[in-house]
């Protein structure tokens, strides 16, 4: 018996009292059955339910698999050494109107179309995504409708459309 | 208790319970912990007025404990004072966002009561901007800042700080989340300030003007403390120490570029300068051909921090054989047992060594063994906390034996319920160990495969034992009842990933009021216990966490509901009501 990955089976088995004899769980690795699709918030999901009375695993697990906050270290320890290990190329976006600078992992995204999820994730209070009908991808900004628009400064000086030269 | 003095010159003097309360508040000056000054505090009225109105120091290790005009009311006269919000297991990311602990409404009291504070110091918690801003309006004699663990404020916020607090002496920010907002806070300290002596902002994720940092440093002649982050190239750190060879403890904060002779010598020269360095910290991505260039200060330092330098062994080792004199060692699992063998015969005035985690999965060459060279090597080695894969009984055994005089041994083997990799037996015989022979013991963290049994021990020995972190231990309810009915002296208890149940924690109820805090997650509590638990014990704080996604309210629910995530703690100051929705109290 494996335990399903959705959000909506925890929040279920929480409220009808969870079988405590139940020692069969086992944590599905994202990707391995019925999360076949690239949808993050679902791979999130599984990654943090909490493997809670699994037996101990014969083959160290891969990193998807943790349990949550094990080992103890801090997140900010966790982060820096992430950062350094992975050469993840930080760049800082500022959005006109929004205090703060974020850091964004170019690294991190396989395309446009994610980096501007991502952004959305971010800047969530300042614009959505809407999509066209040409599956165009545009930020509206949540309560006024106006177009954000995201440009880049390349190594030339030039500010450049984001979308203009592919991804790689 | 006898009569105040009937001398021979027949000088009445006033007897001992008349004394003016001046005297009695310079005798307590003297007392060195808070906890005596409390004790005192409790022997009579005319002591617990004089104790309390001389307190110039209040640490509150639990800001839901009581409220902030309680503390201010019963301790008018305090300068310094620390508050700590969040369970320690916030830290792991155990704690959702938005639980609490906001420093604000104890800023505002403070600014309101304490007019005169000079230091205020805040570990896991909420400090605004706002916070920030007030801070720098309210306290004149303000001098030292210390946050710890802390988010929710910005450079705008540091910007304030700097602008405002024209005696400041310690701006020191440790491992907090803080924001960037391209506001340049450095250069918001007047030309005229001169005062700093501490200045760490290693955990800054942003730029920093490095001509306003140079200037800063070069006119704070009393500047003994600088920590830098990652924004600062190695060779703008060569010129900042040579604008300051004064300083005792420095952060480098990235130590990398590549390698050039010129910069080399540069930084030889400058390390050269710097007599008084004892405490070095940063080093991040450090690149080992650069380490040279501190060899001149290695006789010195008695404190250093290399967790966050991805160096490897052979360099490291070279390194660190030098530090003949260090007290304190900070290293990544990197250094291997070969390094630990090479800090046991180099270091012999060790007092606390700390072992992280690197990223290497499946290496395995830090082991039992490193830790029992340490163990057998450092007489002074009191304090502990090691992260390794592997561990056996008879290494445990051998390390209580050669160290009874550990006060702190924090031990994560990286997988859950490890055993003994040589016997397969579990490790109650290990960690028993321990607590039988190191009688001083006040802070225990044990991990792989333990059974009850472990917790006999524990409860029946640790009687020194200030706080307990428990995961993935234990077979029943025993192992916890163990704990709770000994213990004497437990004060943070954490618990996560147990088969601990209801019963224990109903039948030692009244112990939890003589504790701090509870935490327990994941073990198999229900919510009719919790509800009994803050019947019965009214001066208890029962919360309990759902998943953030999901709040349903609590008198919905039946006795029989899991519980996933509880802290208790005592309070005098009743429910909180900064509560987010997922949590709730009983």
């Amino acid at each position: 018996m494996s335990v399903e990955t959705d959000r909506s089976s925890t929040e279920s088995s929480a409220a009808s009292g969870l079988d405590f004899e139940d020692t069969v769980l086992t944590l599905r690795l994202p990707g391995s059955s019925s999360s076949s699709s690239s949808d993050p918030d679902r791979k999130r999901a599984s990654t943090s339910d909490p493997d809670r009375r699994s037996p101990v695993t014969e083959s160290p697990p891969s990193p998807k698999a943790r349990v949550v906050g094990w080992p103890p270290v801090r997140a900010f320890r966790k982060n820096a050494l992430a950062a350094a290990a992975s050469k993840a190329k930080f760049v800082k976006v500022a959005v006109d109107g929004a205090p703060y600078l974020r850091k964004v992992d170019l690294e991190a995204y396989p395309g446009y179309d994610q980096l501007l999820a991502a952004l959305q994730d971010k800047f969530f209070s300042h614009f959505t995504i809407r999509k066209l009908g040409n599956e165009e991808m545009k930020l509206v900004d949540a309560v006024t409708g106006t177009e954000y628009v995201p440009t880049y400064e390349d190594k030339d000086g030039d500010w450049m459309l984001v979308g203009d030269v592919p991804w790689k | 208790m006898g009569r105040g003095g009937s001398r021979a010159t027949g000088a009445a003097a006033p007897p001992w319970h008349a004394l003016p309360d001046e005297v009695w508040e310079h005798a307590f000056s003297f007392l060195p912990t808070a906890a005596d000054r409390g004790a005192a505090a409790g022997a009579c009225s005319s002591w617990l007025r004089a104790e309390r109105r001389s307190r110039h120091h209040l640490a509150v290790a639990n800001c839901y404990a009581a409220a902030p005009r309680d503390a201010i009311e019963r301790f008018p006269a305090v300068r310094a004072a620390e508050v700590k919000g969040k369970p320690h297991f916030a830290d792991f990311g155990l704690v959702p966002p938005a639980w609490g602990g906001a420093a604000a409404p104890w800023i505002a009291a403070a600014a309101d009561g304490w007019p005169l504070l000079e230091e205020l110091s805040f570990k896991r918690m909420v400090v605004t901007d706002e916070c920030l801003e007030m801070i720098a309006a309210s306290f004149r004699n303000f001098q030292v800042l210390r946050l710890v663990s802390c988010d929710g404020f910005s450079t705008a916020g540091l910007a304030a700080i700097a602008a405002g607090c024209r005696q400041l002496r310690e701006l020191d920010l440790q491992e907090n989340e803080i924001e960037d907002c391209s506001i340049h806070w450095l250069s918001l300290f007047p030309e005229s300030f001169t005062s700093l002596v501490t200045l760490n902002f290693s955990c800054l994720d942003g730029e920093v003007n490095i001509t306003v940092l140079e200037r800063l440093v070069t006119r704070c002649r009393n500047l003994k403390t600088l920590k830098l982050n990652n924004a600062i190239p190695l060779d703008k750190l060569a010129s900042l120490l040579q604008k300051a060879p004064q300083l005792v403890e420095l952060g480098t904060g990235k130590f990398s570029a590549d390698y050039h002779p010129d910069l080399f010598a540069k930084l030889e020269v400058a390390f050269g300068g710097c007599k008084s360095l004892r405490k070095l910290s940063g080093a991040w991505d450090a690149v080992p051909d650069y380490l040279p260039a501190f060899y001149c200060v290695c006789d010195g330092l008695t404190s250093l921090n290399l967790s966050y330098a991805t160096v490897r062994g052979p360099e490291l080792i070279k390194f660190i054989s030098r530090c003949k004199n260090l007290q304190q060692l900070w290293v990544m699992d990197l250094i291997e047992d070969l390094g630990l063998a090479v800090v046991a015969s180099s270091c012999s005035k060790l007092q606390e060594l700390r072992v992280f985690p690197s990223d290497h999965f499946g290496l395995g060459v830090l082991t039992e063994r490193g830790l029992v060279d340490v163990s057998a090597s450092c007489p002074m080695l009191e304090s502990v906390l090691y992260f390794c894969r592997r561990m056996t009984n008879e290494a445990l055994i051998t390390i209580a034996k050669n160290r009874p005089n550990f006060t702190c041994f924090r031990l994560c083997i990286l997988e859950p319920h490890t055993p003994d990799y040589i016997t397969q037996h579990p490790l109650d015989a290990g960690f028993s160990a321990i607590v039988e022979s190191c009688k001083g013991l006040r802070r225990l963290s044990i991990s792989g495969l333990l059974t009850d049994l472990v917790f006999r021990s524990i409860g029946a020995h640790a009687d020194r034992l200030e706080m307990l972190s428990i995961a993935f231990a234990g077979n029943s309810d025993l192992g916890l009842n163990y704990i709770l009915s000994g213990c004497k002296s437990l004060k943070k208890l954490e618990i996560r990933d147990c088969p601990f149940g209801d019963k224990p924690l109903l039948a030692n109820a009244a112990k939890l009021e003589t504790m701090r805090s509870l935490w327990m997650s994941s073990c198999l509590l229900t919510l009719g216990a919790c509800r009994q638990l803050a019947r019965k014990m009214p001066h208890l704080s029962v919360e309990i966490m759902n998943d953030p996604g999901w709040s349903c309210p609590l008198d919905s629910l039946p006795d029989e509901s899991p519980v996933e995530k509880l802290y208790v703690y005592r309070t005098i100051a009743g429910p909180r009501s900064d509560t987010p929705s997922y949590v709730q109290i009983v």
